[in-house]
């Protein structure tokens, strides 16, 4: 699956809802509409980079590159679980709470 | 009076003993309490705070260990973390989350005795173009409260412009330090990536985002940029060279320089009171002695799809964090997944939403080559433009944006928003260093120019956007009577 480069198809509905699945985000169907209307304009606008022959170029991931970038093997105090937890909105002994992921 | 002074000044006054940093500070603390309430400007101030680090600056001061810096006080954008002061992005995901840690530059500040007046308004996670899509405030322009101060660091430039600071720091991805200094008449410099630390800085679109100063002059903008760059170890990205040194900044001339124009910057829709103020001052360069020619690189026009590809894919993998659980708001929802999508769902706001779904689907399978790999192939194609013509000029000469500041609520249309940063995007792409400063005027709004060189030129370009600032009248910063 995936659009043709030449001949994009217009975003659907579901399309745009499994995106906002992907990325966690619980939408209404109003938004969910805009949304689609948004991307598939922007999509249009996407159509000329679609087309320009960008064969041979080695793409470019960074601003400025640099390679093997390594720290000193120094210790560094970080966050005490004190601090890294009082930012929590629910917390519990020191652990951060969540929704049961697996039933008992 | 102190408030209509530069951080030059301020620092010649602080360094004779002619004042105190604490009544420095306390001018500015004054005038924001009486007026920021019509611009709005901050999101977050704490004279307390202020005061202390303003006496703790002066005792630097007394005791002789002073730098160029100590005891100014300047603004913050509020996605710059700071250790004990809260740092919301103007976002409701982080409305009330206070950084345990400083940023890299935060803690650069404060080891030089630099004051912090408070935390700017933005666009919601400096994604926009005009401070609109703050979820926290709305902030004005001073030169017309009706106006929008422009983005994303809205606040940080209508505090320089308001005389509610004497400079402050920025961020840009794709203009966001540039268009808001331009629209607001002042100075705003990006620096070549890498030079100043993200560390601190709340991600956005990482290969693109850097930090910088928003001053009312050019040396300013030299002086806060040698105080705030530098190598970090806190950040892989950082560049090992030396801080940008503002020593020479005065020495520039506009003598002899080659300057390129690119045409696809003057193309489209340019408003005939920008083109005329841009013309001025290529005939002003001239005047002085530098070589301004049109030339063409045909990249730019892909500049705006390319940037509307990389920086949603790189900010839903950064915004990917806010889940609700370990910082941040958090709703509860329907078993874990459900929480995490109903916190981003209702929290984010419309724009960021926008570049999440942007950037999830450049980045979903099948798509991935069509969209995200093909956008860094076009990146790299406009570097190699770019650096091909710095071979042959010393800098570019463009506008800023081709409009000026427009009324707030008048430009609604997403698409016509981003292609205002068809100018301040390939600073991002290519990582080079960019200055935008006041050129001259529009029905009474301020024209910014833009100055942009090769990677790691920041000594040079500053210098001549020294010389240029000297050469043209509209450039020496004049404040907008809004009270």
């Amino acid at each position: 699956m995936g659009l043709s480069y030449n001949h994009p198809m217009p975003i659907t509905y579901d399309e745009v809802q499994h995106v906002a699945k992907l990325a966690r985000l619980e939408l209404t169907e109003d938004e969910l509409r805009a949304f689609q209307d948004e991307l598939n304009a922007l999509l249009g606008h996407f159509q000329d980079i679609v087309d320009l022959d960008v064969e041979g170029i080695e793409p470019k991931p960074h601003a400025v590159v640099r390679t093997n970038v390594w720290s000193e093997d120094v210790p560094r105090l970080g966050l005490t679980r004190e601090q890294a937890i009082s930012l929590s909105k629910k917390s519990r002994a020191g652990l951060f709470v969540v929704p049961t992921i697996i039933e008992e | 009076m102190f408030t209509k002074l530069s951080l030059a000044e301020l620092s010649g006054l602080l360094q004779r003993r002619d004042t105190s940093a604490r009544e420095v500070t306390q001018a500015f603390l004054d005038r924001i309490q009486h007026l920021d309430g019509k611009v709005g400007s901050y999101l977050t101030v704490d004279p307390e705070k202020s005061l202390a680090q303003a006496d703790a600056a002066q005792a630097l001061l007394d005791a002789g260990g002073s730098q160029p810096l100590t005891g100014v006080p300047i603004a913050i954008k509020d996605n710059i973390s700071t250790d004990g002061m809260r740092t919301t992005c103007a976002s409701k995901v982080l409305e009330d989350y206070v950084p345990p840690y400083d940023a890299t530059v935060v803690s650069k500040l404060q080891q030089a005795g630099v004051v912090n007046l408070g935390k700017t308004n933005l666009d919601e996670f400096a994604m926009g173009t005009s401070c609109e899509n703050s979820a926290l405030g709305v902030t004005r322009n001073p030169w017309d409260l009706d106006r929008s101060p422009g983005g994303s660091s809205g606040g940080s430039a209508a505090c320089v412009a308001g005389e509610l600071a004497p400079a402050s720091l920025g961020s840009d991805t794709g203009g966001s330090i540039r268009l808001p200094a331009s629209f607001c008449g002042i100075v705003g410099f990006k620096p070549t990536y890498g030079r100043v630390s993200r560390y601190g800085l709340v991600a956005f679109g990482s290969s693109l985002d850097q930090i910088g100063p928003m001053t009312r002059t050019v040396e300013d903008a030299a002086l806060l940029a040698e105080a705030i760059s530098g190598h970090d170890p806190l950040d892989s990205t950082s560049l090992p060279e030396p801080p940008i040194s503002a020593r020479e900044v005065k020495s520039g001339t506009l003598k002899g320089l080659r300057l390129a124009v690119p045409r696809e910057m003057l193309e489209g829709e340019v408003e005939p009171g920008v083109r005329e103020v841009f013309e001025q001052v290529c005939q002003t360069a001239r005047a002085e002695g530098a070589t301004v020619e049109e030339v063409s690189i045909p990249a730019i026009k892909f500049g705006v799809t390319t940037y509307y590809i990389i920086a949603p894919a790189e900010a839903s993998s950064n915004l990917g964090r806010y889940d609700g659980i370990r910082y941040g708001s958090r709703l509860d929802g329907n078993g874990h997944v459900g929480m995490v999508a109903k916190t981003r769902g209702e929290l984010f706001g419309h724009e960021v939403k926008a570049r999440i779904m942007i950037g999830t689907y450049a980045l979903s399978a099948g798509y991935y080559d069509a969209y995200y790999l093909r956008a860094q192939k076009v990146r790299a194609l406009m570097a190699q433009e770019f650096e091909s013509k710095f071979a042959e000029y010393d800098l570019v000469l463009s506008p800023v944006s081709p409009v000026v500041a427009f009324r707030l609520g008048e430009l609604n249309d997403p698409l016509a928003l981003k292609l205002l940063d068809v100018c301040t995007i390939p600073a991002n792409m290519g990582g080079f260093p960019a200055i935008s400063l006041n050129g001259g005027f529009s029905s009474g709004l301020p024209v910014g120019v833009q100055l942009m060189g090769p990677v790691l030129s920041d000594e040079r370009l500053l210098q001549a956007a020294y010389a240029l600032e000297q050469a043209l009248p509209a450039a020496a910063f004049r404040a907008p009577q809004f009270a």
